[in-house]
């Protein structure tokens, strides 16, 4: 389905002063026709461009690492340079910092994600894709499960079943009577408000991101009409536009890093217990 | 019965995100003015520091994007 705002948009002429109102974009720009569809024991899937570009993400992820690390050279080609680059900001930044010397067994996942989330948010300003697959709540809600199995396993592993909600609900150096009140709160906050919070700010952050830029697009085009009120308005919008998209190339890369600092911090949280 | 003396109409979901975004707003202000001084003051420091605070920038903005969000889920 493509949105109301987006269809009067497309046919013809609406412009300031020709009598149409402003076509406001809403959560309708967020959902598309399927390509195509198929059905796998009893569930349909659809094929829509948001699918279509998580695959070609992920596909093109693989073949980059590939591509750089295939027939790896002590002094490296330039695709090996930029492959060892994010690989040893990972490590040194994230994997190192936060978890420490047991850090580095988790790399690859913590790699993985960081540059799977990164080419996810990226397309939302590569032209012809603009669209940025993880203003799906979906997509981010996968993530945040992966993550979620992952840290309560390693807790599970490390901690032992028992001692990790213990640990969790009592962190230590704090007055006994205060964790009657604490002890949920830190329960509840460890098992469910971590994960939700985790999908949500990258959802949200990507679904804002994409509003914004539509706003001013349609704005831009709107306002453009043969008057002085629409001609500034137009090339202010357009302007604000470009801005906006550098700034969301900011965001973008912040998202994914905090995205993989936080699954990192987790993680970390349950190899040791708090002390 | 209650005598309602103002009511607002139209988008009530923008004035709850502009209400959710005063606690957040602050709390990111008080994290990156804090964080910019530690830097300041022990410049060699730059990258736990940095760390840290992004750390608290990304919990104290959860808050404003759920806030974001709440209008489109329940929204009319």
């Amino acid at each position: 389905m493509i949105s109301a705002a987006a269809v009067t948009l497309s046919e013809g002429g609406c412009h300031l002063g020709s009598g149409c109102g402003f076509p406001a974009p809403d959560a309708g720009i967020f959902q598309f026709d399927p390509y195509a569809s198929f059905t796998l024991f009893g569930i349909t899937f659809d094929i829509t461009k948001s699918s279509l570009l998580v695959i070609l993400g992920a596909a093109l992820i693989v073949v980059f690492f590939l591509v750089a690390f295939a027939r790896p050279r002590l002094v490296p080609r330039p695709v090996q340079n930029v492959g060892e680059m994010g690989y040893l900001f990972i490590r040194d930044q994230i994997a190192r910092d936060v978890i420490g010397k047991e850090g580095d067994k988790f790399v690859p996942f913590l790699g993985s994600l960081f540059f799977f989330v990164w080419i996810m948010n990226i397309f939302g300003i590569i032209p012809l894709a603009q669209f940025p697959p993880m203003s799906r709540f979906a997509f981010p809600v996968t993530l945040a499960v992966m993550v979620w199995v992952l840290y309560m396993y390693l807790g599970l592993k490390h901690q032992g079943p028992v001692k990790f909600f213990t640990n969790m609900m009592f962190p230590p150096g704090i007055p006994k009577p205060i964790y009657v009140i604490l002890a949920p709160i830190e329960l509840i906050s460890n098992i469910l408000v971590r994960p939700f919070t985790l999908a949500v700010r990258l959802f949200a952050n990507m679904f804002a991101g994409h509003l914004l830029l539509t706003v001013f697009t349609v704005g831009a085009w709107y306002l453009l009409s043969p008057s002085l009120i629409g001609a500034l308005g137009s090339a202010t919008s357009f302007l604000v536009t470009v801005i906006l998209t550098g700034f969301e190339m900011l965001i973008q890369a912040l998202q994914a890093f905090i995205f993989t600092l936080l699954t990192a911090v987790y993680i970390s949280g349950s190899l040791h217990a708090e002390h | 019965m209650i005598n309602l003396l103002a009511a607002i109409s139209g988008s009530i979901g923008s004035i709850g995100y502009g209400l959710a975004a005063i606690g957040p707003g602050i709390g990111i202000g008080i994290i990156f003015g804090q964080g910019v001084q530690a830097i300041a003051r022990q410049p060699e420091a730059y990258g736990v520091i940095r760390q840290n605070m992004l750390l608290g920038f990304a919990l104290a903005e959860a808050l404003a994007l759920i806030g974001f969000v709440v209008p489109f889920v329940y929204g009319t």
